[in-house]
């Protein structure tokens, strides 16, 4: 793998972190949380496929379990970001045909990531998993990612195209 | 190709492996966990990136309210638009501050009211709705004095403890988390009890379990916090919400309520925490006046000659 492509990913994955604890704090929005990370992982996964994928899920997800104000058992997004990595990885030659591959993608992975996340929660005794606070979150999860994404993907596959010129990620 | 497959399906294994025992590590220990220096150290080293971020994120949401139609490119129209943009800027920026100084002025007086010596601080991070968890990073770490378990307070009443602390960021568990279960006492009655988060945004916020099934308890009845033993983590005497509904019937194994907080939880800035709890507990003196709509008391004064 090519540093450039690993160094590319740290930061984003960095920044992307640090965006999304701050930036909600700032707007206040009803429901979920837009989550600029899982969003940055498909990205990346779309780009380079499962292996690439999977790994920067885990990364970011272990960052996420880490840095303040996180309280959960640390381990779980690492787990559930690995997931997502891997499956977003393999949806890649699919996304080279139709524009609306990414975005079923980013709509499976923003509910495949709560319900895993929350599945695991359930799976080790967190008191704050209800299927009723599920239920609300699901909608605006899911509307926040696939609405983010417009902006997130495109972004990111950009960058990624101009770190590795010599490789076409993306029609 | 293939073998690009199997590499990849390996590593999938082994990370998701990996992921579990961190998790088992981490759930039987708790605070005590032999992780909790993993979760200092990226405290730590990302506090201040939090820090920069939140400062970065404010004006940048200003410059998203304040973009508009910047009209032709004459020199003069984009001068006066940049002026323009810079008055409007300044002009809210003068409401922000004058709500933080109210908001400032309102938390002193609760300190005042209570006694209690705090450290004001400001939130720079919130945790993502999806980690069914309700925690905030704080401004302020161990340099300032913070340690974990101090209670934090704004002007409204209870916010919650301290978990984590790193060099200049600490992580506060909110009240209305599940797992955050805090020690009441109602104001009229003197009865005890304890408060648990329902961990729903919509719900009314705090589940009350009152000690005695015998209490009475009704809606619109105050809570304060209880204090902990040696005052860690929560302090005695800090106003946390109104009862709004009572479930159970007299008799039953318990008696709960509903509790509203007094605290905004979604719109949380400005908070203190507690570095030093009173000497006295404050009992009830820190609560607003109550709303006067029973009929004012009337005080009686008999004086009788004293012998000599």
């Amino acid at each position: 793998m090519a540093p450039a492509r690993i160094a590319l990913a740290a930061a984003l994955v960095v920044v992307a972190t640090a965006l999304q604890v701050t930036v909600p704090a700032q707007l206040g929005l009803p429901g979920a949380t837009p989550d600029v990370v899982l969003l940055v992982v498909v990205a990346l996964a779309l780009a380079h496929g499962p292996g690439f994928g999977l790994a920067t899920g885990f990364s970011a997800g272990l960052l996420l379990d880490v840095v303040p104000p996180a309280a959960h058992e640390i381990g779980r997004w690492a787990l559930v970001l690995t997931l997502v990595g891997y499956l977003a990885g393999l949806a890649r030659l699919d996304t080279r045909r139709s524009v609306v591959v990414p975005l079923i993608v980013v709509a499976a992975a923003s509910a495949g990531s709560l319900l895993a996340y929350a599945g695991l929660g359930a799976l080790i005794g967190d008191p704050s998993v209800t299927w009723a606070r599920v239920d609300e979150l699901m909608p605006t999860a899911v509307l926040y990612d696939v609405v983010l994404s417009a902006f997130v993907l495109p972004g990111v596959l950009t960058l990624v195209q101009r770190a590795e010129p010599d490789q076409v990620a993306f029609p | 190709m293939n073998h690009d497959g199997r590499r990849a399906r390996l590593l999938l294994a082994l990370l998701l492996v990996t992921s579990v025992a961190l998790i088992a590590i981490d759930n039987r220990g708790g605070s005590q966990s032999p992780l909790a220096g993993l979760r200092s150290a990226a405290a730590a080293a990302f506090g201040p990136v939090e820090r920069v971020a939140a400062a970065v994120a404010s004006p940048v949401g200003d410059a998203v309210h304040s973009m508009g139609s910047l009209g032709n490119d004459k020199a003069r129209a984009d001068r006066l638009a940049a002026r323009n943009q810079s008055l409007l800027r300044e002009l809210r920026t003068t409401t922000l501050d004058r709500n933080r100084v109210a908001e400032l002025d309102r938390l002193l007086h609760l300190a005042g009211a209570g006694r209690y010596r705090i450290v004001p601080a400001r939130v720079i991070a919130v945790g993502s709705a999806q980690s069914f968890a309700w925690t905030v990073t704080l401004d302020a770490g161990s340099h300032d004095g913070l340690r974990p378990d101090m209670t934090v307070v704004n002007g409204d009443g209870l916010v919650g403890r301290v978990t984590t602390v790193g060099p200049t960021t600490a992580t506060v568990l909110l009240a209305v988390d599940p797992e955050s279960s805090v020690g009441a006492r109602l104001e009229a009655t003197m009865q005890v009890g304890f408060t648990t988060g329902q961990g729903v945004s919509t719900g009314s916020g705090l589940d009350l379990q009152l000690l005695d099934s015998q209490s009475t308890v009704s809606p619109g009845d105050r809570l304060v916090t209880f204090g902990s033993q040696g005052a860690a983590p929560y302090v005695p005497g800090v106003p946390i919400g109104r009862v709004v509904s009572v479930q159970g019937t007299p008799g039953s194994q318990t008696r709960s309520a509903v509790v509203k907080p007094f605290v905004d939880f979604t719109a949380l800035d400005l908070v203190g925490v507690v570095v030093e709890p009173p000497r006295r507990d404050p009992r009830d003196a820190v609560l607003p006046p109550a709303p006067s709509s029973a009929p004012a008391p009337v005080v009686t004064v008999t004086v009788t000659a004293a012998p000599h």
